[in-house]
């Protein structure tokens, strides 16, 4: 093998091209990125970036003379356009063609939009650092999708003396990731920090004024933020063969087809530990399953199936949410550690017989450890929340049913 | 080899404790890294590459004299 392509500069792309180099790979290594800018961090767009903390510098996920020293052939402010696998070439934007002997696809996701002209999303460092210059005290914000996401963003911009009101389709948000007693407690920080929460609205439109309502009601904005979740970048392999369907699709390895490896947001890969396949957007993951997929390509005599325990934080106000495991999909949620009411809880997930997650707030590193290793290890429901769970335990357990 | 950690930039993620338990701890009280070891021996040199490698925050970086 003497050329990788790297397709995606964020996160995953950044941790694929630097374990190459670390594993010893000599060879020609390109990284293409369609935005302009060297690698950053995106987690902190909707938090410190967001709130003016940071300035754009720090998110740089590497300092140029580290970057330097990777030696790249660093294609940047040009997307791929196009793969053709039997010919083994990536074309870009710019017209060129960029031959490979091993590929890795991180080309991430793009926000969901809505009909409407000048609503803001946030993925970028554009994106973000648009949507700062407006925030102010007083501006009227309209942010739809009370997701992670959206709810950082409103947590600034409530913090920067914005009024923010905050549209949510799901009764309760974030139900469908955390269960929905878990999803109440924490959507209620955004009342008690004056956050003008309406659930059960749908909004169909962006209009002139602000935005408008499934029921035909105007909800009037300075701005507004659309954080509806978003959608895997794999257009550009739409002629390429490759299985797509939500992310670009692989085996337990991350391998898409042959010596085309996938990661990050845009990867749907097959997870043993969970015996299922899923596509992730955490950072964490982006990081992980770069190293993966580039230590899989270069040593095809000793690949290592992908089975990470999924872990992400979102900050809040004064909150630190932080989740291991794969929430989605849960059958139950047992508060096992701490008080729901008073936001400083774990709460542990079974999907089946198995412990599949666990969410903390407020709570010691060592406290929510311990479950991330019993989710690593596979622990089922019975022998894992047996031990740890008190006695009252009982009285704040939630079945799902559906 | 000199680590550095930018404690302002950390997330509390816990994962250099993970990959690097002999240098990192986390700080009890809001799970913010420590260094354990700014300088450690090369018998730890792996392990550290993967905490700054797996760092969600990019708050690690090593530095090799």
């Amino acid at each position: 093998m003497n050329r990788v392509v790297v397709v995606g500069a964020s996160a995953a792309g950044l941790a694929a091209v630097e374990t190459l180099r670390r594993e010893g790979f000599d060879g020609t290594v390109t990284l293409v990125g369609d935005e302009p800018h060297p690698p950053y961090d995106r987690p902190p767009l909707s938090k410190q970036l967001l709130s003016g903390e940071w300035s754009p510098g720090r998110l740089a996920l590497r300092p140029t003379s580290d970057l330097d020293a990777l030696d790249l052939d660093l294609r940047l402010g040009v997307a791929a356009t196009g793969l053709d696998v039997p010919d083994r070439t990536v074309r870009l934007a710019d017209g060129s063609a960029v031959p490979y002997d091993g590929l890795i696809v991180a080309t991430g996701v793009r926000p969901r939009r809505l009909p409407g002209e000048g609503a803001h999303v946030l993925r970028t460092l554009d994106d973000a650092m648009t949507l700062r210059d407006r925030l102010e005290p007083g501006l009227r914000l309209v942010v739809v999708g009370a997701g992670f996401l959206g709810a950082e963003a409103a947590a600034v911009a409530r913090r920067l003396g914005a009024e923010v009101t905050l549209l949510e389709p799901a009764p309760v948000p974030l139900a469908h990731a955390v269960g929905e007693e878990v999803g109440r407690v924490l959507s209620r920080a955004h009342l008690d920090h004056g956050v003008n929460l309406r659930t059960g609205v749908t909004v169909t439109a962006v209009t002139e004024d602000g935005v408008r309502l499934a029921d035909g009601e105007q909800v009037d904005a300075d701005e507004v933020l659309v954080a509806i979740g978003s959608l895997p970048h794999t257009e550009w392999l739409a002629d390429s063969g490759l299985a797509v369907g939500d992310g670009l699709i692989c085996d337990e390895y991350c391998e898409a087809a042959r010596n085309v490896y996938a990661a990050g947001d845009v990867a749907r890969w097959y997870n043993p530990l969970f015996g299922t396949s899923m596509r992730i957007e955490h950072r964490t993951n982006a990081a992980e399953q770069g190293m993966a997929a580039a230590r899989n390509l270069l040593h095809p005599e000793a690949r290592k199936p992908f089975a990470p325990v999924p872990y992400f934080w979102s900050d809040q106000y004064d909150m630190k949410v932080q989740a291991y495991g794969y929430l989605r999909g849960h059958d139950e949620v047992a508060v096992v550690d701490g008080d729901l009411q008073a936001r400083r809880f774990v709460a542990a997930y079974r999907t089946g017989d198995r412990l599949t997650g666990a969410l903390a707030v407020g709570m010691p590193p060592k406290a929510i450890r311990t479950w991330r290793q019993a989710i690593a290890a596979g622990a089922s429901w019975r022998e894992a929340v047996r031990q740890e769970t008190p006695a009252t335990a009982a009285d704040t357990k939630e079945v799902v049913h559906d | 080899m000199r680590v550095e950690l930018d404690e302002p930039k950390c997330v509390a993620s816990g994962q250099c404790v993970m990959a690097s338990p002999d240098v990192f701890d986390q700080r009890d009280e809001d799970g913010v890294a420590i260094l354990l070891e700014e300088e450690p021996g090369e018998e730890l040199l792996d392990d550290v590459r993967e905490a700054v490698a797996i760092c969600p925050a990019a708050a690690i970086r090593l530095v090799e004299e």
